[in-house]
């Protein structure tokens, strides 16, 4: 039953997205408010900044169409989601209504959207290999259970296409588990719903998908509680009804605008380009909602897609995203020119946990050497891509001209591949082991012996 | 005494304004019906304004807000070694057991557990004469020997009780000296330093059994080291295999608004492996702080205090402590976040002008240090430094290099060739050099000094040398500086390049180190030798001794492969005719 409660006709100022109500009763922090304006119609709001003489509040809608003879109401609670298994399939708006026409979803626990900490002492460390089918993820950046792995891309790439085939082909090897996946979609273009929807229809997928949302042209407000409706239905999935969670998030930049578009209307103290300087927190509280958790069965894995402006790794959205996330995939304009899919850059790209989900029992016993070797040698290669360029290729030794094709090969054998490519790790390893023949045996230097006497291919 | 009383006027995020209270800056408060914790951090005429370390979502107000007149202490007693807290010393395994997997509002737990009983053995009798710092008696902690002393605020008096020998619980008064009574619990505040009776310029190095610093850019018991790189350079691997070898008696470890997973990984890690020293699970020697990113923020202020007390308390017991915050960034950007909310001045990029105070005030509770009680004790800080981008202008490295003498930098471009642990030779440096030779040369050996500043000459000639080789190739140089080429890259492979994670190469022991350096410096003895003779460099490069000095670190008898390693070398020269 619906709390009965004041109505107020007092605000003095509106701006931006914020409206100041003065000579209120007590109202919480973070507490949710409807406003109705004079034609009837209603927004919803939140309580940003409360004290005796004035209240804030920010406007999901946006104001446009708000005077100061509207109405507030203060509703006595922060945010809640409704959440419940049959919301599997559907479609939802950024803020949480169903879209699809369906029937409404019934409720079967409301949760805080907000989402409280993880006790880091009840966090279980993450270490099942998830298998992409992509050997640049799979082989070299391997993704683990309860991770957040980023993939950094910028205008212009195809990392919608790398975010889908991913998660079509995402799995736990021998196991017969639940998945899920959970799409938070933040200011992306009708036409890239259009894509995702499409391609979500044609596979499938969408049976066993939640999907949210927050279009371009939806108020920049909406898009701050968007991830956090879509995370606290991934929690509710993953920890409650014990399924395994993958969740993709896109765009990241498009919510760090908004973030900085509300702080900018609160006049507050901006830090590095006018991104508030909370944005750390900030994003923390999004990523930091993956992981597993002791005794439970479930877990939540991120995906979140972000464009670096100007590619421009040092910007802050991807530099704070890489400080929080456990490592990045970062796609390369040069590999997509080359007409390379997907364009990943091996060398900045980086899985923190993969050391905990590879291995014997988990992928193969060789995969830790295979990968650092394949590291080193690519790395070797690229920089005398560079000499070449300058002195020709003729004037390299020939250790050196091994190296500058095993590059190339590098390129074209492991990080091309289809978009329907579903590769084993054993695969993407002997692809691998076959590559690695075209360096000298004593070149194999990260690799142990046993393991070039149990894998190498006898040329 | 009723406490003082008064009511919330403004909530904003983790900062609250309250009226009708008369506290002393940084007093604890109790803010809302929930009693949530908070701190004063600015008085304006009647109003308080209050950091709250929790969530305030909902609070409004009007709701009462409570002075507690203290400032906020830690605990510290029996118990801490072991112990996961969060940024104000609050059990993290007690919260779990009281609000289940999340950190939800509103929870206190003590910091040292009421239930435990510890033997405490008396080591003074009644009538005896003692002074602040002095010992009363031990309890045994695991391996540790853990000496209750007198609190630093009773400077002396007379013994008049002391407890018999046995088993007591951290409340229980253990002695009575001029009136006061004593439990085997101290509470200090965390935001000034405990005193010592003196400072001493630090001469002993902290050994991490990781061969780049020890052997190259090695860091004093006492000192404070940075360790600044951008996101993937491996800070974190680095300050986990500093808390898992290094030679410290005690280590606190502050994950300060850092990855909940990475805590995680200490958490199932460090109780797995045991203390080359005492034989015992690393986690006996230590003390974990973990407040993660998405923990509240001025928890996180806190937690580099907190943390910094506890290891002042082991240091006045005579250990040596090693201290790691991971991360100093995350701390100057709580800083930032609360002083925004405040409406302060902002300094450089957003932070706050008293960023620059902060950090040596921080840094400054290092050092090594004769006791209260006379004894010899130390805390060496390292302190991980995020910077933006990777780009080490920024306010926090560059405030932190004017304090620390030893920076070891992590680069970006060594991790995307693999080479491991990514502190850059070049630009890392160390002002311990002329304190720790002394140390060097009387516990490795005599040359050990020279033989560090050989490898430095030969790795500085070959960035020169590179810079030709990337305009013209390697083709075009003269045999000798091509064997400089081969000889840096075997100073880089073998001895800079170290794998955390295996299971021998993850811990060199400082006289293996120098003997892995001599080897290399033989080798390229002889190597000149041969030239001279010459004997073309490819032929030196090939040879197969190379290939299994490389791999030698790798085996399960390193020293006697070592060993094997010289002798090969001999012969195989002598194949060359040198």
């Amino acid at each position: 039953m619906a709390k009965v409660t004041k109505e107020y006709k007092t605000i003095s100022q509106i701006a931006g997205p914020l409206i100041f109500v003065k000579k209120t009763e007590p109202v919480g922090y973070q507490e949710m408010v409807s406003v109705r304006l004079s034609n009837g119609s209603v927004r919803r709001g939140q309580v940003l900044d409360s004290s005796d003489d004035l209240v804030v509040v920010q406007i999901f809608e946006g104001t446009t169409g708000i005077d100061r003879s509207a109405s507030v109401r203060f509703l006595g609670e922060a945010m809640k989601m409704p959440v419940s298994r049959d919301m599997l399939g559907r479609v939802l708006s950024g803020a949480g209504e169903p879209i699809d026409g369906g029937a409404p979803i019934v409720p079967e626990k409301e949760l805080g959207i907000e989402g409280a900490a993880i006790n880091p002492w009840a966090r279980d460390s993450p270490s099942d290999f998830i298998e992409t089918g992509i050997s640049t993820i799979d082989g070299m950046n391997t993704l683990v259970r309860g991770q957040k792995l980023p993939i950094f891309s910028a205008s212009g790439l195809p990392h919608n296409d790398i975010a889908l085939q991913i998660a079509r082909q995402a799995k736990v090897r021998g196991e017969n588990e639940e998945f899920a996946v959970v799409f938070i979609a933040m200011g992306i273009t009708n036409e890239e719903k259009q894509m995702f929807m499409k391609e979500f229809e044609r596979t499938g997928a969408l049976k066993s998908a939640v999907v949210f949302l927050n279009l371009a042209d939806d108020p920049a407000v909406e898009r701050i509680v968007t991830p956090r409706l879509g995370l606290t239905t991934a929690e509710y999935m993953a920890f409650e009804l014990d399924m395994q969670v993958l969740v993709i998030m896109t765009d990241v930049t498009n919510y760090c605008e908004a973030l900085r578009q509300v702080s900018a209307a609160r006049e507050e103290v901006p830090g590095r380009r006018g991104y508030p300087g909370y944005m750390y927190t900030d994003l923390a509280q999004l990523y930091e909602r993956a992981g597993r958790i002791k005794d439970k069965k479930g877990s939540i894995t991120q995906i979140p897609i972000l464009s670096m402006p100007g590619d421009d790794i040092t910007h802050p959205i991807p530099d704070l995203s890489g400080y929080i996330t456990e490592g990045q995939i970062v796609l390369s304009r040069e590999l997509h020119r080359n007409g390379i899919y997907p364009p990943v850059n091996v060398s900045s790209s980086l899985s923190r946990l993969m050391n905990s989900g590879v291995g014997k029992g988990k992928t193969r016993d060789d995969h830790k050497a295979v990968s650092d070797q394949l590291y080193a040698a690519y790395a070797e290669g690229k920089d005398l891509r560079g000499l070449v360029a300058i002195v020709g290729k003729d004037s390299l030794s020939e250790k050196d001209r091994k190296y500058l094709d095993f590059a190339d090969l590098f390129e074209d054998r492991i990080v091309r591949q289809g978009h329907d490519e579903d590769r084993s790790i054993e695969k993407t390893l002997d692809i691998a082991w076959d590559i690695l023949t075209e360096l000298d045996v004593d070149q194999l230097n990260r690799i142990d012996r046993k393991y070039i006497e149990k894998y190498l291919p006898k040329k | 005494m009723t406490a003082e009383q008064g009511v919330i006027y403004r909530v904003a995020g983790p900062v609250v304004t309250a009226i009708g209270i008369s506290p002393r800056m940084y007093d604890v408060v109790h803010v809302g019906n929930e009693k949530l914790m908070g701190e004063v951090i600015k008085i304006v005429g009647d109003k308080t304004i209050i950091q709250v370390y929790e969530e305030t979502s909902g609070i409004k107000p009007g709701e009462p807000v409570t002075n507690t007149g203290l400032p906020l202490v830690v605990e510290l007693g029996p118990g801490l070694l072991t112990s996961v807290y969060d940024g104000i010393q609050r059990p993290l395994p007690v919260l779990r057991e009281m609000m289940g997997d999340f950190i939800f509002r509103g929870a206190t737990a003590p910091g040292l557990s009421r239930d435990l009983e510890w033997e405490f053995v008396p080591t003074v009798k009644v009538g005896d004469e003692v002074s602040a710092g002095q010992v009363l008696g031990t309890v045994q902690e695991g391996s540790m020997m853990h000496k209750i002393m007198v609190p630093p605020a009773i400077s002396k008096g007379k013994v008049e009780k002391i407890a018999e020998k046995g088993k007591y619980n951290v409340d229980k008064v253990i002695a009575v000296v001029d009136g006061h009574e004593l439990t085997m619990v101290q509470k200090w505040p965390v935001r000034g330093p405990r005193p010592v009776a003196e400072k001493y310029m630090p001469d002993v190095p902290l050994i991490t059994g990781l061969r780049v610093l020890d052997t190259m850019f090695p860091l004093a018991k006492g000192g404070a080291a940075a360790i600044p790189g951008a996101f993937g350079t491996g800070k974190t691997v680095t300050q986990q295999s500093l808390a898992k070898f290094s030679d410290a008696e005690i280590v606190v470890y502050i994950g300060c608004g850092e990855r909940g997973n990475e805590m995680t990984e200490v958490l199932t890690e460090f109780p797995e492996l045991t203390d080359p020293r005492t034989g015992e699970s690393l986690m006996k020697r230590t003390v974990l702080i973990a407040n993660t990113s998405n923990m509240p923020v001025a928890a996180r202020e806190a937690s580099v205090y907190t943390g910094m007390t506890i290891a002042e308390y082991f240091r006045d017991m005579g250990y040596n402590v090693a201290l790691m915050a991971d991360s100093t960034s995350r701390w100057a950007e709580a800083m930032r976040e609360i002083s925004s909310r405040l409406e302060e001045m902002p300094g450089e990029e957003g932070y706050p002008a008293y960023l620059a105070g902060r950090l040596s005030e921080f840094y400054e509770r290092a050092c090594r240090a004769k006791t209260l009680n006379g004894e010899d004790g130390s805390i060496t800080v390292i302190g991980a430094v995020s910077p933006p981008g990777g780009d080490l202008s920024e306010p926090v490295t560059q405030n932190t290099l004017r304090i620390v003498r030893v920076f070891w930098a992590l680069d970006t471009k060594l991790r995307e060739r693999r080479h491991f642990p990514t502190i850059n030779w070049l630009t890392s440096y160390t002002m311990y050099g002329k304190e720790l030779s002394g140390w060097f040369k009387d516990n490795v050996a005599e040359d050990f000094i020279d033989q560090r500043a050989w490898a430095m000459q030969v790795l500085q000639r070959e960035s020169e040398l590179q810079e030709i080789v990337q305009m013209v190739g390697s083709d075009s140089l003269p045999d000798e500086q091509k064997m400089t080429l081969e000889t840096a890259k075997m100073i880089r492979e073998i001895f800079l390049q170290q794998n955390a994670y295996h299971p021998v190469d993850c811990y060199c022991p400082v006289e293996r180190q120098y003997v892995m350096m001599k080897l290399i410096r033989k080798f390229s003895d002889l190597a000149e030798k041969a030239i001279a003779n010459g004997i073309a460099v490819d032929k030196i490069a090939y040879l197969p001794v190379r290939q299994r000095f490389n791999q030698a670190k790798y085996e399960e008898k390193i020293d006697e492969e070592l060993k094997a390693v010289g002798a090969d070398m001999e012969e195989q020269f002598k194949g060359l005719g040198v």
